[in-house]
């Protein structure tokens, strides 16, 4: 029997969370930046594949950090890099 | 400025044929390198027209003298072809997508794509020909096999030669493949590889001159056995051997053929060599550089110069220079010290004139530029005292390792620098040479002076603590003045004082507390609790076992490391909070004084008599150890019988071992205990408590007992079979034939006990020397990785591209050079907002 697992709900990865156009906008506002200056993350990343986000999206995850105990950050979809 | 354009893009590729005819001047054709009176033939491998190296000649291609000239290419017409090694693996890729007839690429892909994706579907069959294509192998380093037979160069070529422009242009090839098998061997130029001429008037050749006198000899003898029709099997060993020579003049490390060696069996340094490894052209010329105006000697403490000085020797300071530009106000200083010219310190060695001509200060000369200097000269001064330079120790690890100081100038030939400076360096004074660099302009000067001066550091990002402070006999001397017992006359006190250099108004009162003493160099506003070393651990509160300070008063307890000390003292980090820079290195300084000044005055002796211990503790010593020695054969005796009660997870043997290893440690405890309530207070024991030097386990191990000593963190067990050594029996599990040490250091240890010792020395040997060498490793990839990444001014790490890496630095945006142990110090931070007030 096949188990489906979903990676989101195990304790070590954060949340993450699709920003919609808007937030998007605030973001790149905020820091003043293009958006290929983000952080980025591979389409076929498997927390991107689970939360069904596609090539072009930003993901706000949501981690746990050893030094502010909560930290924001921000990753764009990208197609997998050679 | 010269016009400044963006790169764009840089291509690198492979020089074709073409290419190299026409940058060559010289075609190669001879192995000598010299006629018979010593003048280099026409060409041979030193032909002159490749460049001068001789200092007066000028270049036979472009008239240029030695610097002038960069050196001209000559090129070499190989007898027979023969594969680039540093391009082996490509070509072997290429072979595989290549038919083996028409030379076109073995895909049905007609549109861009990688050479990787073409080889993941390469066609077994060729759909231009129809040609059925082999099997290709390669092996290291250049030989090449289809369907088991051997695959010549010449071959190989032939078959790059037929592949279409198009083809490659699918698989992103810029170049032609057949470049990769090369006719014409590109001869550096003589400039790249000058011969050294000895005092015997020999001449010796550069490694790159002599493998190229190979590789024209062997294609010499190649061409010739082609030419008179020679077996097939003399040209194949001949080529093979052109192609060993070819591949070695590139890389003398490739592994699978011998590395070509001088006649002394030293290994020839080539091309690859040239570049490679930390003594390379990359990371030795080009990533770093030697430069000018530093200096290097041993170190030596002293503890009468601050912490921001550096004791430069006098001949140092005459040799290092700083330009001084003559104005108004420093015309008086720079005539003065060129009339001291360049023998006397502080004086001068060189003048330039508004022209730019430079003038050395001879003591001939001295006067007289003197009196021609007027403003807008620039006069090379000597050091002098209160100038910025940078003090650096090697390895430098972290940013404390380069601290910009203060000079003064000291005779003899040492640097000299405050004890309390030498954790952020880790340096001690076994011999430690330290470098010592002099900022040449005004704008480095202020930036040292502002970002890197010792005041600056004592904080350290590490841990978030106080890294510069006092240590050892600092330590010792401030406890033994801050101890109740301590009372003295205000003579004493005032001498005291005097000797730390230290101003300050005394209580008027006849019988003065060491405290007192030195509560006076403490901000009157410093309230702090906390616990002294001297106490920790202890159960029982004496009256001195909390420290506190009221109002700059110290009211109770001892200051020793854990007030003072380097990474934990209290009263250090609070004063950094609560005041500026220098009054932190103010306090540092006389605190450290006041320390050695009590010692002074006190006086302060060791001696192996300390760990004395009476015959009643050695008693208990013995007994300990004896009790558990029986416990331990209880327990063997009860595991033999086999009523030993394993531990989970655990084979009964190694359960057995867990057991024996508390037992002994437990012995170990008991004789520090001893020793702790057996030895009289003395200074080794001072030392230890409040930790300025050494630890009660070295108190312990020279009194009492030694303890288990382990080799991979487990008893002894290497050795013979089923034994340790051959003098116990088979099997034998006691403690003294598996490392346990009863004795002490002082005692003396038995031959079995000394052999123990000595291979847990070589353990904790190997360890330190491994551990260096891959922390520095770990550094080294570390900071490659981050040294383009800067925090920007909207608090964002960005990379060289400004793409963001972090959009808060360090997730908290705290610096931890100015944290409380890594944390926001929220206390400290109202308080002082609070006092902001008042
Ligand atoms: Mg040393
Ligand atoms: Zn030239
Ligand atoms: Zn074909």
């Amino acid at each position: 029997m096949k188990e489906e697992i979903k990676i989101t709900s195990h304790f070590v990865v954060p949340k993450h969370e699709i920003l919609t156009p808007d937030e998007i906008k605030v973001l790149l506002d905020k820091f003043k930046i293009s958006i290929n200056q983000l952080p980025r993350i591979a389409e076929d990343d498997v927390v991107v594949k689970e939360i069904g986000a596609s090539v072009g999206d930003v993901l706000k995850i949501t981690r746990a950090s050893l030094t502010a105990g909560v930290s924001q950050y921000y990753r764009l979809v990208v197609r997998e890099q050679l | 400025m010269a016009d400044m354009k963006e790169v764009q893009s840089i291509e690198f590729g492979v020089l074709s044929p073409k290419m190299i005819l026409k940058m060559s001047t010289v075609r190669i054709a001879r192995a000598e390198l010299y006629d018979p009176d010593g003048y280099p033939i026409d060409g041979g491998v030193m032909d002159p027209r490749m460049g001068v190296i001789d200092p007066g000649l000028r270049c036979r291609t472009c008239g240029g003298s030695v610097g002038d000239c960069g050196g001209h290419f000559g090129y070499l017409e190989l007898a027979r072809p023969i594969v680039h090694v540093l391009y082996a693996k490509f070509v072997y890729k290429l072979l595989k997508v290549i038919c083996r007839k028409c030379g076109k690429l073995l895909t049905g892909i007609r549109e861009k794509t990688s050479l990787k994706e073409v080889m993941k579907t390469a066609n077994k069959k060729c759909q231009g020909c129809g040609e059925e294509q082999g099997e290709i192998k390669f092996e290291k380093p250049y030989s090449f096999w289809e369907d088991k037979a051997p695959l010549n160069p010449m071959s190989i070529r032939e078959r790059f030669e037929k592949t279409p422009d198009e083809d490659l242009e699918l698989i992103r090839v810029r170049i032609r493949p057949e470049w990769l098998i090369i006719t014409i061997l590109p001869v550096p130029p003589v400039t790249v590889r000058p011969s050294i001429t000895l005092e015997t008037g020999e001449r010796s050749e550069d490694d790159l001159t002599h493998k190229l006198v190979d590789i024209v000899r062997i294609n010499q003898r190649l061409k010739e056995n082609i030419d008179i029709g020679a077996p097939d099997f003399i040209i194949e060993d001949l080529w093979e051997l052109l192609q060993y020579h070819v591949s070695t003049f590139f890389d003398n490390e490739l592994t699978g053929v011998p590395h070509a060696r001088h006649r002394s069996g030293r290994g020839l340094k080539t091309l690859v060599q040239r570049l490679k490894t930390k003594e390379g052209r990359f990371r030795s010329n080009l990533a770093g550089k030697r430069v000018n105006f530093c200096a290097r000697t041993v170190i030596s403490p002293d503890n009468n110069i601050d912490i921001d000085e550096v004791g430069v020797p006098e001949i140092i300071a005459k040799e290092l220079t700083i330009p001084s530009r003559v104005t108004d106000f420093n015309i008086a200083m720079v005539k003065e010290v060129v009339k001291n010219g360049p023998n006397v310190w502080p004086g001068a060695n060189y003048a330039i004139r508004p022209d730019g001509r430079k003038k050395k200060i001879t003591e001939e000369s001295r006067n007289e530029i003197a009196e021609e200097i007027v403003n807008g000269w620039i006069v090379e001064r000597h050091l002098q005292n209160g100038d910025i330079v940078l003090f650096n120790r090697q390895p430098s690890l972290h940013r404390m390792s380069i601290m910009a100081h203060r000079v003064k100038v000291m005779p003899y030939r040492t640097f000299r620098l405050n004890l309390c400076v030498s954790p952020p360096y880790n340096a001690d004074f076994d011999g430690d040479e330290m470098n010592l660099h002099v900022p040449q302009t005004e704008e480095a000067q202020a930036e040292a002076m502002l970002l890197m001066q010792v005041q600056n550091q004592v904080r350290s990002p590490r841990f978030g603590g106080p890294i510069i402070a006092p240590k050892n006999d600092h330590i010792s001397g401030l406890f033994l003045l801050t101890r109740k017992e301590t009372i003295m006359t205000k003579e004493e006190a005032a001498q005291i004082l005097a000797y730390a250099g230290i101003d300050a108004e005394l209580p008027d009162k006849e019988k003065i507390a060491g405290k007192e003493v030195f509560s006076l160099l403490l901000p009157k506003t410093l309230d702090i609790e906390f616990q002294s070393t001297w106490h920790k651990g202890k159960a029982e509160k004496e009256e001195d076992s909390n420290v506190v300070i009221k109002d700059g008063k110290l009211v109770k307890g001892v200051i020793d490391k854990s007030a003072v000390g380097s990474e934990e003292g209290a009263i250090i980090d609070k004063i950094d909070k609560v005041s500026t820079p220098q009054e932190v290195s103010d306090f540092i300084n006389k605190v450290s004084r006041l320390g050695t000044a009590m010692l002074d005055t006190r006086g302060f002796t060791v001696g192996i008599s300390d760990n004395d211990l009476s015959d009643e503790a050695k008693k208990l010593v013995s007994k300990a150890i004896k009790k558990a020695e029986e416990d331990v054969a209880d327990l063997i005796d009860q595991y033999n019988k086999g009523k030993l009660e394993g531990l989970p997870d655990r084979s009964l043997n190694a359960s057995l071992e867990v057991y024996i290893m508390q037992r002994l440690a437990k012995a170990v405890n008991e004789c520090g205990e001893i020793v702790s309530s057996h030895v009289p207070e003395n200074d080794t024991i001072f030392m230890a408590r409040t930790g300025a030097r050494g630890s009660l386990v070295n108190v312990t191990q020279t009194a009492a007992c030694i303890g288990q000593e382990t080799v991979l963190g487990q008893r002894i067990h290497r050795g013979y079979l089923n034994r340790t050594l051959p003098h116990f029996k088979k099997g034998d599990l006691s403690p003294i034939s598996h490392g346990f040490v009863g004795t002490s250091f002082k005692a003396g240890l038995t031959p079995f006990e000394f052999f123990w010792d000595s291979l847990n020395g070589r353990e904790g040997l190997m360890d330190k020397s491994l551990r260096t060498r891959h922390s520095g490793y770990m550094e080294r990839r570390l900071v490659n990785a981050l040294q383009d990444l800067k925090v920007k001014y909207d608090m964002t790490v960005r990379d060289l591209t400004n793409s963001i890496v972090q959009f808060v630095p360090g997730e908290d945006g705290i610096d931890p050079a100015k944290s409380n142990w890594g944390k926001f110090d929220v206390d400290n931070f109202v308080n002082m907002e609070v006092s902001k007030d008042d």
